[in-house]
């Protein structure tokens, strides 16, 4: 086929209207979400204590800052669907999370300490955390990878790491209501643990199946 | 260099609102363009110039198939060449060459003089041979015969409709046959 014959057969395909990136990237992760609270609701559930844990600011700053990574994330990933597209100027949306967790361990280091630091780092739930996010992860990242392939990213494996990202900020999210440390401390360690490894395991397949 | 891409810009918004013809002009217009830049890259990386068409081929696929990724408030040549870079790339890569690709191969300014002529390309007609019977069938009614849509509907008793969608999918596998090869 000569580059001629290819012209007027791309053109004759012109009436093809596909969604934009950001639709099946909806789509793909509102159809990923029920597994994921599957999993959840089966082995996890809301911690018993909810309804005074609201009362703990800390508590509620683990929402605060698994929102300020998943929200952003998924910006930013739509950003760099565009193959001309940079990280620079954009990265540091993905530091907000960071920015939120230093402020919050510096506002419990000006508390009175209710618990030694190394107890409070290491909680009660530090396994369970570890394995929690990345399970929970999972139907999310294929979902958020899924979506990311209508796209045409110029660095497959760095959107890999943005779906990584997306995936374990909402995971993490459904996990901050169960797990019972709330400490920030806890969640700079295990939950950033969790999130490493989901965000590589996003770059890996990224950089096989984002390709375009 | 301006106008020219302007105009560029002005012809893909006209094809996104559905002008087929507009769309046509511009994939025209952009083809020498691109050619001369895979030729410039080739031979950056010592390679001979005669891949250069699969190249370009490689790219006006990715440009229709992804074309929905341009963001229709921003010109449209950094896009274009952005996908022409990767596509250059990735040919290399397959070829297991180390990667010089000078960002100025394919940059937004450009000599005048381009080479018009048309070479063949071996990679999309071969990949083309391995597509499921029915939408080989419509690809080369509508490439190879020049045969309409509709024509090519009456020709294999479908409707236009299932034209569209066989043209559309065969498109899509061919794109995902040549990165995977």
């Amino acid at each position: 086929m000569d580059t001629d014959q290819l012209i007027r057969t791309l053109a004759a395909d012109n009436a093809h209207r596909p969604p934009r990136v950001g639709a099946v990237l909806t789509m793909a992760l509102l159809v990923a979400a029920p597994l994921s609270i599957l999993i959840f609701a089966t082995f996890l559930g809301v911690r018993h204590d909810v309804m005074s844990a609201m009362h703990n600011p800390f508590f509620d700053m683990k929402f605060a800052v698994t929102l300020s990574l998943a929200i952003p994330a998924i910006i930013v990933s739509l950003h760099l669907s565009r193959p001309e597209a940079l990280l620079r100027g954009w990265g540091w949306l993905l530091l907000l999370p960071v920015g939120l967790l230093a402020v919050a361990i510096g506002s419990e280091a000006m508390m009175a300490p209710a618990m030694p630091m190394t107890m409070r780092l290491m909680g009660k739930n530090s396994r369970v955390c570890l394995f929690a996010i990345p399970a929970m992860s999972l139907p999310l990242l294929a979902g958020a990878l899924f979506g990311l392939r209508h796209g045409a990213p110029s660095h497959p494996a760095l959107a890999g790491a943005l779906a990584g990202l997306v995936s374990a900020g909402l995971a993490a999210t459904l996990y901050a209501s169960h797990c019972t440390d709330d400490s920030p401390l806890f969640v700079a360690t295990w939950y950033t643990l969790a999130t490493a490894l989901v965000t590589a395991i996003g770059a890996l397949v990224g950089a096989k199946v984002l390709r375009y | 260099m301006r106008g020219r891409e302007d105009e560029w810009t002005g012809l893909m918004r006209s094809a996104m609102a559905g002008d087929d013809a507009a769309y046509h002009r511009l994939l025209k217009a952009v083809t020498p363009v691109l050619r001369a830049a895979a030729r410039r890259g080739l031979a950056r990386a010592g390679q001979p110039p005669d891949q250069a068409e699969d190249i370009v081929q490689e790219i006006l696929l990715a440009v229709h198939l992804k074309r929905h990724t341009w963001d229709s408030e921003a010109p449209f040549a950094p896009w274009l060449f952005a996908i022409g870079r990767n596509k250059l790339i990735d040919m290399l890569r397959r070829r297991g060459r180390r990667i010089f690709v000078n960002i100025d191969d394919f940059a937004e300014t450009l000599p005048g003089e381009v080479p018009q002529e048309t070479v063949s390309a071996g990679e999309v007609a071969s990949q083309l041979n391995t597509l499921p019977q029915r939408q080989r069938d419509v690809l080369q009614s509508i490439a190879v015969d020049s045969t309409s849509i509709k024509d090519t509907a009456a020709k294999y008793a479908m409707s236009e409709g299932a034209v569209r969608v066989a043209l559309h999918r065969g498109l899509a596998a061919l794109t995902a046959k040549l990165r995977d090869q």
